[in-house]
């Protein structure tokens, strides 16, 4: 990640898509992996690490989307009716059947996957718009449906409490404690994304992406890989959406709404499609994006500002970057902020000489 | 008539009239796609916009309704244009995914500037057409619901007329069938993608109006313009006759299922109903009712 290599001196395949292309860069993923799990968690104050905490969350659901977008070249407007389809599975089974979370996560997450799978199936026919707006048609049916069957949202207000997960006895209810929780699942994220895009499945996807009718030529099945991109970008999303429902303590529908599924083509559109890094940028940056705004205008706009007016401003004014950046960088940068950080790297590599 | 009879039709009369200011949007959609190929997922921000416009407009001393009417058209049209040179035309010739990103982009500025600077609070926009309902057989509709339907159907035939008629009509129409021929053939493409956009921005504003007039100008009108999917979808996403016979269908549909279901099921029906008839439309025939079949070729 941070290493700079003085050439390139691959010889064959495996060395090209190695993890590490070099021993140093076994040695950061030691260092990185310290500074996480030792150094962090017993430095940082409590509100900084529910901030980590918020973005480990992000990571998840934008490396699935990200599988699906980024990697598959398909679109989804869903993938937060995906999430909530996961946080209400994980409720109903730890609240009703009082399950430990090691099952009502995988289970939240294959649930996901299935009305993943199932909202993909139009994806077979069509692409482009019409599959964004299948995909939206998906995120109001599953937002009503869930709104509006008690059996589900668990009664009037459409939530459901859930107690903070345990394993052998340890209960993660502090932000320290969710801390190595979440930490966990990102980093698991992280790496099955890592490994699934260097497989055959994921060189099958890129495949799709580039030209999805030479990739059927040259014998990839388009139906399988086009819902595999679906149910795997959704058992994303549903385990992000656990994870959401675990860290509030509450699955809400509201939390699921159209906008956090815009909110998430934002991370990986900031952060660069087809990039695991990328997405991890782009969790970073979103998550962050509304906390230095409402930092800067508690600063700034108090100066002429009531508070009534601030809250709304900077809700609106949240949303409104958000769509000032998704444009910006679709017309800039449109590999996002992963290109910056490997011009960044390559202007180093060289350095101090620039030719 | 026996009275079973009398609430199908007072149902779908009322459908209809509501399923014409839909395609008053929807309209505002597919002109858009027709010449340029981009899909606008800020439709319903555009309405919002305009309605904002409006009242604002209205809330200054002693000012006409017709002027402002005027000034949200005019305001629309530079919208339009501006909106065309500085996000889309940048994004010209790239990936279809690209272009519904970057309507989403602002789509969300829209919603998130609009408050922030008009205020949050519900303006209500009143017209001076008066209360009373009208008695349409054995419907009554506000009166609001037949304006918006009148103005639908009025610009549904200047633009047909237009589409069919004028030269600059046919330009658009050479445009959006082919753009290097339209260009060899000494059409300035990229006029006519303003145009378009324009276009958009005019039928945007009367769409604000009639729509903010219906519901109040908040936040909440952009809502409307998710009902324009399933309108365009069924119609056909490249023709204006669609966008018609699509508005028909959905307020229809979502009518009777307002009146039949929504019993059994404890309200709601309405906006859940058009979301179904169009998956089962993508399914089944993608292009819509009269739109135009793309055959892929490699």
């Amino acid at each position: 990640m941070f290493h700079r290599e003085s050439g390139v001196f691959k010889t064959t395949y495996a060395a090209d898509m190695a993890l590490y292309p070099l021993p140093i860069a076994k040695w950061t993923m030691i260092a990185l992996a310290v500074l996480f799990v030792l150094v962090i968690p017993l430095v940082v104050h409590e509100y900084y690490l529910s901030i980590l905490n918020l973005i480990f969350i992000a990571i998840v659901g934008a490396l699935g989307l990200n599988v699906l977008v980024g990697y598959t070249g398909q679109i989804s407007i869903g993938h937060g009716a995906f999430m909530s389809v996961g946080a209400y599975t994980a409720a109903n089974l730890a609240v009703r059947f009082d399950l430990p979370f090691w099952i009502t996560l995988p289970a939240g997450g294959l649930m996901a996957a299935l009305i993943g799978a199932v909202v993909g199936v139009p994806s077979l026919r069509i692409k482009g718009l019409y599959l964004a707006i299948a995909t939206l048609a998906g995120q109001l049916i599953i937002e009503w449906t869930i709104n509006h069957v008690p059996a589900i949202s668990g009664g009037a207000q459409a939530s459901i409490q859930v107690d903070r997960p345990s394993l052998f006895g340890f209960t993660f209810d502090t932000q320290g404690r969710l801390y190595f929780f979440l930490l966990f699942f990102a980093v698991l994220a992280i790496i099955a994304t890592l490994n699934l895009v260097r497989s055959r499945i994921g060189r099958a996807f890129v495949a799709v992406r580039d030209q999805d009718i030479a990739a059927e030529i040259i014998g990839i099945n388009i139906f399988h890989y086009k819902l595999l991109a679906f149910a795997i970008s959704s058992f994303y999303a549903g385990v992000c959406g656990v994870l959401y429902t675990y860290y509030f303590g509450i699955a809400n529908y509201e939390q699921f709404q159209l906008i956090v599924s815009i909110d998430y083509l934002a991370m990986i559109i900031i952060g660069g499609l087809g990039s695991v890094l990328g997405s991890i940028f782009g969790a970073v940056f979103v998550t962050l994006l509304p906390i230095a705004i409402r930092i800067f205008m508690e600063d700034v706009g108090s100066l002429f500002l009531s508070q009534g007016e601030l809250a709304n401003v900077i809700s609106g004014l949240r949303l409104a970057v958000f769509g000032g950046l998704i444009i910006f960088f679709l017309i800039v940068e449109p590999e996002g902020l992963n290109r910056l950080w490997r011009n960044i790297r390559s202007y180093f590599r060289v350095w101090p000489f620039s030719y | 008539m026996s009275e079973e009879l009398e609430f199908l039709l007072s149902l779908v009369l009322s459908g209809a009239s509501i399923g014409l200011m839909y395609s008053l949007i929807a309209l505002g959609f597919v002109l858009v796609y027709k010449a340029t190929d981009a899909i606008n997922f800020a439709q319903g921000e555009f309405v919002m916009l305009a309605g904002l416009i409006v009242v604002v407009a209205l809330s200054f001393e002693s000012m006409p309704l017709i002027v402002a009417i005027a000034i949200v058209v005019a305001a629309m049209i530079g919208f339009g244009f501006g909106l065309e040179r500085v996000v889309l035309r940048p994004l010209l010739g790239r990936p279809v995914v690209a272009v519904i990103m970057a309507t989403i982009g602002l789509a969300a500025i829209i919603r998130g500037l609009g408050p922030v600077i008009f205020g949050k609070e519900v303006r209500a926009l009143s017209l001076p057409i008066g209360d009373e309902p009208i008695t349409l057989g054995p419907a009554s509709l506000p009166p609001i619901q037949v304006l918006g339907a009148v103005v639908a159907v009025v610009f549904f035939i200047a633009f047909s007329w237009f589409f069919k008629k004028s030269r600059m009509g046919v330009a658009m129409r050479a445009v959006a069938d082919n753009q290097q021929v339209a260009q060899a053939m000494g059409i300035n493409v990229e006029r006519y993608f303003a145009l378009a956009w324009a276009m958009a921005g005019i039928v945007s504003a009367l769409g604000g109006v009639v729509w903010g007039a219906m519901l109040g100008v908040d936040v909440q009108l952009s809502l409307v313009g998710l009902k324009v999917f399933p309108v365009v979808i069924l119609g056909g996403l490249d023709s204006i006759g669609g966008a018609l016979v699509g508005g028909l269908i959905v307020g229809i549909v979502e009518s009777l299922a307002a009146g039949y279901l929504d019993p059994y099921v404890g309200g709601g029906t309405k906006d859940f109903a058009p979301y179904v008839l169009m998956i089962l439309m993508l399914m089944v025939r993608p292009y819509g009712i009269f739109g135009r079949r793309q055959i892929e070729r490699v």
